[in-house]
């Protein structure tokens, strides 16, 4: 980034919409030429693996949320229930029913039909999701089984035995993968083109740990909901790609330029905050602006690490064995992802809690992801009775408009602050 | 000096006045309607008259409820969750634990002993086990809100209600009676339905006692029976319970009026 001082304001932003035209621009060329497209997902993404065979790669996570934003997502919502799909399955996955079931024409451009389905056991509706286009399109579907749910304070590292079992086994099915990439996409896999890829996502994953760590500071200078959604938008879409790492490298800059200037992402930061959970699509901006009528900031979120691309904290891709260090690098964060802080994140959002100074937490219960949601309620009594970390806990969805009760949830909003400058004022007696 | 509360719910406005040593002096209520704005007004002025003054002699209105906003003479507003938990240590100065069953919603409150929120849980969006439930059950067997708890105490042998849902409540409080069960046998697991799903949100933030229940259902007597009976606690109801919102707006607006605006009601003020 060449840009000096004041100049790298508003770069990021700026980036990150050419960023997302490009990927849109790139889905629609390859419908209209039939250049061969692959779908996967945020959590377990093998963006790594697709991009040495050219794939044009779809997160059909990331295209339903971009309805959302988009306040079209109901239409889609409807033509999924129209077509059988009941009120309460995953908003994500019914969006991209109804999505499929109207020609695949999406507000921002056209999504390409699949030549091959790459899933994971990350969310067990993945699974389901993946059938509906195998059904749909008889495209090849390959499921990634990472052997992860072995339950809170299961061993983790890396040098245990259980967790090299089970390496072998996930490194055999990378090596099935390639394979089925192969006549897919009917050319021949290339290692060094998937060790530029992953060099690329160790320098990513670099730049986009030193941003979240900008935000302990003072005031934050990026909101950890309504930037942290670019952030990991372009984390997924771009991971192992040039354009990816110069993104977060240009929002490096300017968040350190924020800091060095004093501007945060409110006029006065009163209370930080961190949501667990995702915010509510269809009212993103209102959503925000809920929490920031108060003054609050979202410095983290939950969000930004389990579907942020699998960075690591401390881990870097070994380049002379990519297909090993690839392995571990998806066991690992699986593994992790299972135990913090997506199902069991207790400890790890107490220690965010401190080294982020936050005031509070916000879970947002998501009503169609009972798998994410199930916990929240346990988690926040926990963090209340343990460590006395004050929760709000509400709920609507993440891309149904229909589940959003502003009043209700305005007032949730409201009390929290209240008793969190009323704890304030108490503990400044 | 004079202070007032108003409290703009999603059934009833409730308005009142207090001096400046905390005593009510005057209190309003009305059916809230369609129009907020009107209610608030109209019930502030109704409650005005009850105390004797005029509106000039009102050094600080604070406005609570979901039609908070709409106290549009109010100097600030303050949600009915913080009001609520202050109206019940003013009420209770004991108090530990508020459960308030409102027309649309249902809070469970955890407070300190000055009425600091400390925790609150409330209702899913719906009013399943709400006090709109009870109003379903007045319409399906057409009998006035005041009749519905003293008859439901004379049960000897209640209905399990299968439901909570407000629009199905109906359908299955017919269902009940066309199977020739008594219409206070099916009242009364009316009442079970609302209590049990109540006292599982108190039970969220903890039941600690003193319990104090607020809000309009606090008149029915099968409600407060049932709630000491699943909690095991003895609950504090009193004549001024279905005010307590306003009345804790009242407070707020009486530490406004004493430490000056800039300071905020204590509660964080925007």
């Amino acid at each position: 980034m060449t840009n000096e001082g004041p100049e790298r304001i508003g770069a990021t932003r700026k980036e990150s919409r050419r960023l997302l035209d490009l990927w849109w621009q790139e889905m629609t060329t390859a419908d209209e030429t039939g250049r061969p497209a692959a779908y996967t997902f945020v959590m377990g993404s093998l963006n790594e693996i697709l991009r040495v065979f050219d794939f044009t790669v779809n997160f059909p996570e990331i295209t339903a949320l971009q309805t959302a934003i988009r306040g079209q997502s109901l239409g889609f919502l409807q033509a999924a229930e129209d077509y059988g799909y009941s009120p309460d399955i995953c908003g994500y996955v019914k969006v991209d029913v109804g999505l499929q079931l109207k020609g695949r024409d999406h507000p921002h451009g056209k999504v390409p039909r699949p030549s091959l389905v790459v899933a994971t056991n990350m969310c067990n509706t993945y699974i389901k999701w993946a059938e509906f286009w195998e059904h749909l399109y008889q495209c090849p579907v390959f499921v990634l089984d990472l052997p992860a749910w072995r339950g809170t304070g299961a061993e983790a590292s890396l040098d245990s035995q259980t967790f090299q079992n089970d390496l072998r086994y996930v490194e055999a099915q990378l090596r099935e993968l390639i394979a089925l990439c192969e006549r897919v996409a009917g050319k021949p896999f290339d290692v060094d083109r998937l060790r530029e890829a992953m060099a690329e996502v160790n320098r990513m994953a670099e730049c986009y740990h030193d941003v979240l760590a900008l935000n302990r500071r003072r005031p934050a200078p990026f909101n950890a909901v309504r930037e942290g959604v670019v952030y990991q938008g372009i984390s997924n879409l771009f991971r192992g790609s040039p354009e990816g790492t110069r993104f977060f490298e240009v929002a490096r800059e300017e968040l350190r330029e924020r800091i060095r200037l004093g501007i945060g992402t409110v006029p006065d930061e009163k209370f930080r905050l961190l949501l667990s959970g995702t915010a509510c699509y269809p009212y993103f901006r209102r959503f925000v602006e809920l929490f920031e009528e108060w003054g609050g900031v979202f410095v983290h979120s939950t969000y930004t690490v389990f579907a942020g691309g699998g960075f690591l904290p401390g881990f870097a891709y070994d380049l002379t064995r990519p297909i090993e260090s690839l392995a571990e690098q998806l066991l690992y964060s699986a593994w992790l992802g299972f135990s913090t802080p997506m199902f069991s994140p207790q400890e790890w959002l107490a220690q965010t809690v401190r080294e982020w100074s936050v005031d509070g937490i916000c879970f947002h219960g998501v009503k169609s992801c009972r798998t994410t949601s199930a916990g929240l309620p346990d988690v926040r009594e926990w963090l209340r009775t343990r460590y006395d970390i004050p929760g709000l806990f509400i709920q609507s969805d993440l891309v149904d408009p229909r589940l959003w009760a502003e009043a209700q949830i305005k007032n949730r909003v409201d009390a929290f602050f209240e008793a969190l400058a009323s704890r304030r004022a108490v503990a400044g007696r | 000096m004079w202070v007032a509360g108003v409290d703009v719910g999603s059934t009833q406005t409730k308005a009142v006045v207090m001096d400046g040593n905390r005593r009510i002096m005057g209190r309003a209520l009305i059916d809230t309607g369609a129009r907020l704005t009107e209610a608030a007004n109209a019930a502030f002025r109704l409650a005005l008259e009850d105390s004797g003054i005029t509106e000039q002699d009102v050094a600080s209105v604070i406005g609570t409820g979901y039609g908070r906003f709409r106290v549009e003479f109010g100097h600030a507003q303050v949600t009915e969750i913080s009001c609520h938990a202050r109206g019940a240590v003013y009420l209770f100065p004991g108090t530990r634990s508020v459960l308030d069953i409102g027309g649309q919603d249902t809070k469970a409150i955890k407070v300190s002993d000055s009425g600091q929120v400390l925790d609150f849980c409330m209702n899913d969006k719906c009013s399943a086990g709400t006090g709109r439930f009870l109003g379903a059950a007045s319409q399906a067997l057409e009998m006035p809100l005041g009749e519905l708890g003293p008859l439901a105490l004379t049960a000897k042998n209640a209905v399990t209600m299968t439901t909570t849902c407000t629009v199905f409540a109906e359908s299955e409080i017919l269902g009940w009676l066309a199977r020739g069960r008594k219409v206070e046998d099916v009242l009364m697991g009316v009442h079970v339905a609302i209590a049990l799903r109540s006292v599982s949100l108190l039970r969220r933030v903890g039941v600690e006692p003193e319990i104090t229940f607020t809000g309009g259902v606090t008149r029915n007597v099968a409600m407060v029976k049932l709630l000491e009976e699943i909690t095991g606690h003895a609950v504090n109801v009193s004549e001024e319970s279905h005010y307590c919102g306003a009345i804790g707006a009242g407070l707020y607006a009486l530490d406004r009026a004493l430490v000056g605006a800039e300071a905020g009601a204590g509660v964080g003020e925007r």
